[in-house]
């Protein structure tokens, strides 16, 4: 890890991205281990990098289009505590006014345009955003991130070939998180690389290393420069890891089965994006210990605060079933 | 007042809209080209960036019409036929209707997506479906099947305008079709059904070709003494259930013919809608008359067997008066 030619100033907003987006999805997974939270959610701890150091490496009029695992990209794109885990809780003060949740948050106001729970079902409309921009001759770029499950949908092939034929400002950034649910991605595709696939659209198809976020950022900040100049897409693959469950509380529906060696799990956990960046900028003397401490503790302050807010917020009101229909 | 062709009204509401709103596109496959002549023409007047050919991708260019409209836009996109609509499904049923509810009202998706739809060219089962009965059962698509070129141009406008997610269903069938069509501005708005033909003794309930099938009923039926209502709906979803009802309790008898494959078919909506409402007026059983229960046959003698045909509604009708 090395931050040359970043500032120490994007040095720490990337820090606290990762930060954030950690303590947020930690507490996430007490309260739905505690049964405080229905449905389903999909923790993006051991990814954060990848979030991070993309969006730090975006401005607030570029967009993103996110996954069913995609509390992170709403965070790294600056999205707000409360009304996400308001959303979380199906409050009436979430994000979504309690009818998207976990797999559904959007923040249209910073360029948060959405998750989406298919998985590839965020492709084409991140293509659809670069088209926007092109037509309207701005700088503005189309952030897609998806899995590795992903890659292997029909959505991938049609949604960067025609990103590419067009030659739109679309960023495809791959998670690759090395499973798809429960099936190794090994098993899923007969290639070590997903960014070679970018050959076959004739775009620029680069492997980086998911847990070092300031290489993420480099890496992001290139293919942003390249997308803004007109030269079109790009595909990243980031090589990530999903340090637990694909979803919690998994094990009630996996009936004692397991799918992961224990070897290749904790090799996963000890590859800590935010343990790397916590060290380097330590070393690094980018930010002192005691400001460190103290960023963490505002944050989980923060988040402390968002639960007792979502907690007391209202139910939805069962009239509001009928609301946000057709305009 | 001028008489045009279908395919030129629909040519003229894509022109005039899109000289009208520069934030109105069309992009899709071979539109520059225009297969189906409609959108021909565009290309030399709007450029390269307001007519936007694609590679067949109808998945990903749905959806880039989806993230186009939620970002500003308000794209047209042309998939030729309605049964290449499969191929984008998650994009209109999970992603295009849902996406203003589901985020909370946080945004909107004005996009039309226009196809043809249904049989009559002898082009075997992948080209010949209607395919309106599956949106009309996803939430928040609205869809369109106008019969006419009036309401064709008329349709279209209004579904260009509109700030939802429309299907416009045109038929190849029709596309030679001719009526008046006048030069100045009109809008027809979404949801407004058409009496085709008053009539006291039955009502007949039809949409996009088959409402030439119930005409050509009505025709027989009056020569042997019954006058039947037929009634044009003109848009699927929403549609006009006031028309109908009010028909109905009038006639006390009702017909629903339609081009859809019986289970579930838009026919049956309507056929389960008067008789939950208008069940004490009813003189009869409600009727559907709808394709027969089989892929669409290629042989032009076997497509019309398989269709709504006027004999098949002639002895409906004939049902509810025995």
């Amino acid at each position: 890890m090395h931050h040359q030619g970043i500032p120490a100033d994007v040095v720490i907003d990337i820090y606290t991205r990762v930060l954030r987006i950690r303590r947020f999805e930690e507490e996430v997974g007490r309260l739905f281990r505690q049964g405080q939270l229905p449905g389903f959610v999909h923790l993006y701890i051991g990814e954060e990098a990848v979030a991070a150091g993309v969006c730090a490496a975006l401005t607030d009029e570029d967009t993103i289009v996110s996954t069913h695992r995609g509390h992170g990209h709403v965070i790294a794109k600056g999205g707000d505590f409360k009304r996400m885990m308001a959303e979380l809780f199906g409050k009436a003060s979430g994000y979504c006014k309690g009818k998207g949740g976990s797999m559904h948050i959007a923040d249209f106001d910073i360029g948060m345009l959405g998750a989406i729970g298919i998985v590839g079902g965020g492709m084409p409309i991140a293509v659809g955003a670069g088209l926007s921009a092109w037509y309207r001759n701005s700088d503005r770029v189309s952030v897609c991130f998806f899995g590795d499950g992903a890659a292997n949908e029909g959505s991938f092939h049609e949604s960067l070939n025609l990103a590419s034929t067009l030659t739109l400002p679309v960023i495809f950034v791959c998670e690759n998180n090395q499973y798809g649910e429960f099936t190794p991605a090994r098993h899923a595709m007969n290639i070590s690389d997903i960014a070679d696939r970018a050959a076959g659209y004739g775009i620029p198809g680069l492997v980086a290393d998911g847990v070092d976020a300031l290489e993420i950022y480099r890496v992001a900040r290139a293919a942003v420069e390249r997308a803004r100049a007109g030269g079109g897409p790009t595909l990243i693959e980031a090589k990530t890891h999903r340090r637990g469950s694909h979803a919690e509380g998994e094990e009630a529906f996996l009936g004692g089965q397991t799918y992961r060696d224990e070897a290749e799990l904790a090799a996963a956990q000890a590859k800590d994006p935010l343990l790397l960046l916590h060290t380097y900028v330590s070393e690094k003397e980018i930010l002192p210990a005691d400001k460190l401490e103290a960023l963490d503790g505002e944050i989980t302050a923060s988040v402390q605060k968002a639960v007792a807010a979502a907690r007391e917020s209202p139910e939805p009101e069962i009239d509001s079933l009928y609301e946000d229909l057709w305009v | 007042m001028p008489r045009k062709t279908y395919v030129a009204a629909i040519q003229e509401a894509l022109a005039e809209e899109m000289r009208r709103d520069p934030s109105v596109f069309l992009i899709g496959e071979d539109v520059r080209i225009g297969v189906f002549p409609s959108t021909r023409g565009l290309h030399a007047e709007f450029g390269d960036k307001r007519v936007i050919d694609t590679p067949i991708s109808e998945l990903a260019v749905a959806g880039a019409g989806i993230g186009a409209a939620i970002t500003g836009l308000r794209p047209i996109v042309d998939l030729m036929f309605g049964t290449f609509l499969y191929l984008a499904f998650d994009q209109i049923a999970n992603q295009a209707g849902a996406m203003r509810y589901m985020y909370g009202g946080q945004t909107k998706a004005p996009l039309v997506f226009m196809v043809q739809n249904g049989a009559g060219s002898s082009a075997g089962h992948h080209h010949s479906q209607a395919v309106h009965q599956f949106f009309m059962n996803m939430p928040q698509i609205k869809v369109v099947l106008p019969s006419s070129p009036y309401d064709g141009k008329g349709l279209l406008k209004s579904a260009i305008r509109d700030d939802n997610p429309v299907l416009f269903l045109h038929s190849l069938s029709l596309g030679g079709k001719r009526s008046d069509v006048p030069t100045e501005e009109y809008l027809i708005p979404i949801g407004a059904a058409d009496i085709k033909r008053a009539g006291k003794d039955v009502t007949i309930c039809a949409a996009g070709p088959t409402v030439y099938t119930a005409l050509a009923a009505a025709q027989a039926l009056a020569s042997a003494g019954v006058d039947a209502e037929v009634i044009d709906l003109r848009s699927l979803s929403p549609w006009d259930k006031g028309a109908v009802l009010e028909s109905v309790a009038k006639t006390g008898r009702f017909v629903a013919v339609d081009e859809s494959f019986p289970t579930c078919s838009a026919a049956s909506e309507w056929a389960a809608t008067v008789a939950e409402e208008a069940f004490h007026q009813l003189k009869a059983p409600v009727q559907r008359v709808t394709n027969k229960d089989v892929p669409m046959p290629f042989s032009p003698v076997l497509e019309k067997a398989a269709l709504p045909s006027a004999d098949d509604v002639v002895a409906a009708a004939r049902r509810t008066l025995a």
